[in-house]
């Protein structure tokens, strides 16, 4: 037996596990058995243009026009963007703005559907078939089908898929650990849809032109992994359903390769310099559906949770629904809820204004009670380092908290506050109650408007550059008219004294010559200087 | 006509000649500190601080007239590190007690009162402004420093300085204010 194949019997995640984490209650008991439904289609559709990172979408429609579903209403703008299509059939009321789905509730471009009732496809893109069709083709097709990660990055998956240029990758991870407490979207599609994913598995593989695939479960979703291990025998690729401990954050693309390979990604680096590729499983159920069936991205399950919501459930819903509509599908609010979230307990971001939309990187919509938010009486930090022992990067979140708040900022990044994933296991773990993620995310977000500031500076030296340049070039034009026009005057003399001179000497020998003539000659050279003008 | 071009060439010559030497002999060595500072400054000329040009405004920094804070469309990033050359060994903070960290402002043009008479358009140092004769104009935010120079010409007050837009981008949380946390001082002796 040789040293490789002795390797390959160990499966690293039984020795490796990742730093720090922490165990919250998981609370997927609330909606995990009730099957995926699709809601109804709504009486408005916000679609914000920018649903993704990277470049926001160029809204390619005016009001009053009528779309069709599936219809290209904002193309993708430079290399890293997605398209949106429209999610149903209907009349665009609205090119404007409109609150985003965020804590901040700014405006945001946003296109407004008024859907027809009707839900009449537009003409769908071309189908491929992923056996015979080059892995160019395939990214191309799930680029113009506008898929992102659906985990709630939101990165154009289709940027992930050209990586085999730039990198030698040989796994393929599907990211199906959904660590984030009450959301059981994944788990859902993974056992309904487990043959669907699967395809698209095989279509992302092909792409990536890997070696082997990795589906990543956590131990909590037994069904999930049974589901999926139906098919894993499937592909032509050597191909494995991996149970990974229930912990957070496994769900983090670098934990998650630590956990199956056993080896850590530098820091600041991609997974891709490791060879390795992660995906999650609802972008590979998205994949399946552009590719074998043309349907661009438009819908998305979301998980809506919580005990402030009357009936928890895994909805289908049409991007650019408004969060209230969905929570009205689920029965409505049984309590006026403490916290209203978009996406998991652990990271998602609390919102105000209960009409903004979902998005593609929506995942759960909860309405939390006071009962399951955390005491917010804050004590002293009394040292016990525990936010220390729960972070999954080795960080030191107290002493970060500590530069922050005394306003030391390049301070707190020296001891690597870029590297903090802000998943929140400091806050999570922390006895005190500090809000400490709370704080890394200011001097986080701080930090990036500095950064874009300077940016501007710069950019206004360029510009104000540009400009002296540009004066100092119509100044320099016009001083070599001016000097043109002198020398075209001089010249112009110089003919009219050598026209005089020879009419003199014309006049000289001959005593008869008319008087007529120098005059003639004079009005001739004015002509010939008018011409040189 | 000869004598004449020639007599003209000779003078330029002459005068040139002279110029070329006053010059060299005439020289003013400007102190490196000068270059230092205007290479810091934004290099806009836009006259915010009330010196000709940022030239006008290094120099005076140099010689201590002008506060490390005078450029207001340079903020308190450039100010810090003026602070830093003039000021080397000192604490730059102290110079900027009282320079409170100011919200980005740009210039905003109400469209009904813009006659489109080009002015603002033809003095922007940053070119943030597009339009035409006789077409409104308006202000391209992410170019625009806040300047005021648009302001003082536009003959029917049409401009205005306003705080620059939030977006998402420049968005951030609050600072949490916990009763208790990390600063020292909050902790009971």
């Amino acid at each position: 037996m040789t040293l490789p194949s002795i390797a390959s019997l160990l499966r690293p995640s039984q020795y490796f596990t990742v730093r720090g984490g922490v165990h919250p209650e998981t609370r997927k008991n609330l909606s995990s058995e009730s099957a995926i439904e699709d809601m109804p289609i709504p009486s408005l559709l916000r679609i914000p243009l920018q649903q993704h990172i990277g470049a926001e979408a160029e809204p390619m429609v005016k009001r009053d026009d009528h779309v069709l579903k599936g219809q290209l209403i904002g193309k993708a703008r430079g290399p890293v963007s997605a398209n949106i299509h429209a999610p149903t059939s209907g009349r665009v009321i609205a090119v404007g703005h409109f609150a985003a789905p965020h804590p901040s509730a700014l405006p945001v471009p946003t296109i407004t559907i008024r859907p027809d009732g009707e839900d009449t496809w537009g003409p769908r893109l071309p189908r491929l078939r992923p056996e015979n069709a080059t892995p160019e083709e395939i990214a191309a097709q799930v680029a113009e089908a506008g898929i992102v990660g659906m985990g709630g990055a939101t990165f154009p998956a289709a940027v992930k898929l050209n990586l085999r240029a730039r990198y030698d990758l040989h796994t393929l991870v599907i990211n199906g650990a959904e660590c984030e407490p009450y959301l059981t979207c994944d788990d859902r599609l993974m056992r309904e849809r487990a043959e669907d994913i699967y395809d698209g598995i095989g279509i992302m593989a092909r792409a990536l032109g890997v070696r082997q695939i990795v589906v990543a479960i956590e131990s909590n979703k037994p069904q999930a992994i049974a589901a999926m291990q139906q098919f894993d025998r499937a592909l032509g690729i050597p191909s494995r359903v991996q149970v990974v401990p229930t912990q957070y954050p496994m769900g983090s693309e670098k934990h998650l390769v630590k956990t199956i390979t056993g080896r850590e990604t530098p820091a600041r680096a991609l997974t891709a310099d490791l060879g390795v590729v992660v995906h999650n499983a609802g972008t590979a159920h998205a994949v399946h559906l552009a590719v074998r069936y043309g349907e661009p991205l438009i819908s998305r399950v979301v998980t809506v949770s919580g005990r402030g919501v009357k009936r928890p459930a895994n909805v289908r819903v049409l991007i650019g629904t408004p969060v209230a509509e969905v929570l009205e599908h689920c029965g409505g609010l049984v309590e006026d809820p403490d916290r209203l979230l978009l996406g998991g307990p652990m990271m998602g971001q609390p919102i105000q204004n209960r009409r903004v939309p979902v998005v593609k990187g929506t995942s759960g919509i909860l309405a939390l009670t006071a009962a399951e938010t955390p005491d917010r009486d804050t004590m002293p930090c009394i040292r016990c380092g525990r936010c220390a022992q729960g972070c999954p990067v080795g960080l030191t979140p107290f002493e970060l908290n500590a530069r922050i708040q005394s306003g030391d900022l390049e301070g707190a990044v020296k001891i690597g506050l870029l590297d903090c994933l802000t998943c929140g296991c400091c806050s999570f773990a922390c006895p005190s109650n500090i809000p400490l993620v709370q704080t890394i995310h200011y001097a986080k977000g701080k930090l990036a408007e500095e950064e874009g500031r300077r940016h501007q500076q710069e950019e206004a030296k360029r510009l104000a550059a540009a400009r002296k340049a540009r004066e100092e070039a119509a100044a320099e034009a016009k001083r070599q008219m001016m000097a043109k026009r002198k020398a075209e005057m001089a010249a112009k003399k110089k003919r009219e004294a050598e026209a005089a001179a020879r009419a003199a000497s014309a006049e000289t020998p001959p005593d008869q010559a008319p008087t007529s003539q120098p005059q003639t000659a004079q009005a001739e050279s004015t002509r010939d200087g008018g011409a040189t003008q | 006509m000869i004598e004449a071009a020639a007599s003209m060439s000779a003078l330029g010559l002459g005068l040139g000649l002279l110029l070329g030497v006053a010059a060299r002999r005439f020289h003013v060595e400007t102190p490196p500190i000068i270059d230092e500072i205007d290479g810091i400054l934004p290099g806009t000329n836009c006259g915010a601080c009330g010196y000709p040009g940022c030239r006008g405004l290094a120099e005076a920094m140099a010689e201590g007239t002008a506060p490390v804070t005078a450029c207001t469309p340079g903020g308190r990033d450039v100010a810090l590190q003026l602070a830093e050359i003039v000021d080397p060994g000192g604490d730059g903070d102290a110079a900027l007690s009282d320079m409170a960290d100011e919200e980005p402002h740009v210039a905003f043009i109400f469209e009904d009162h813009c006659t489109g008479c080009m002015k603002c358009f033809k003095r922007c140092p940053t070119d943030a402004i597009i339009g035409a004769n006789k077409q409104i104009h308006t202000v391209i935010v992410d170019a625009c420093i806040g300047c005021d120079a648009c302001v003082e010409v536009c003959p029917t007050e049409a401009i205005v300085i306003r705080a620059k837009p939030r977006t998402l981008k420049s968005w951030y949380w609050e600072k949490p204010q916990p009763k208790f946390g990390a600063g020292a001082e909050e902790y009971p002796a």
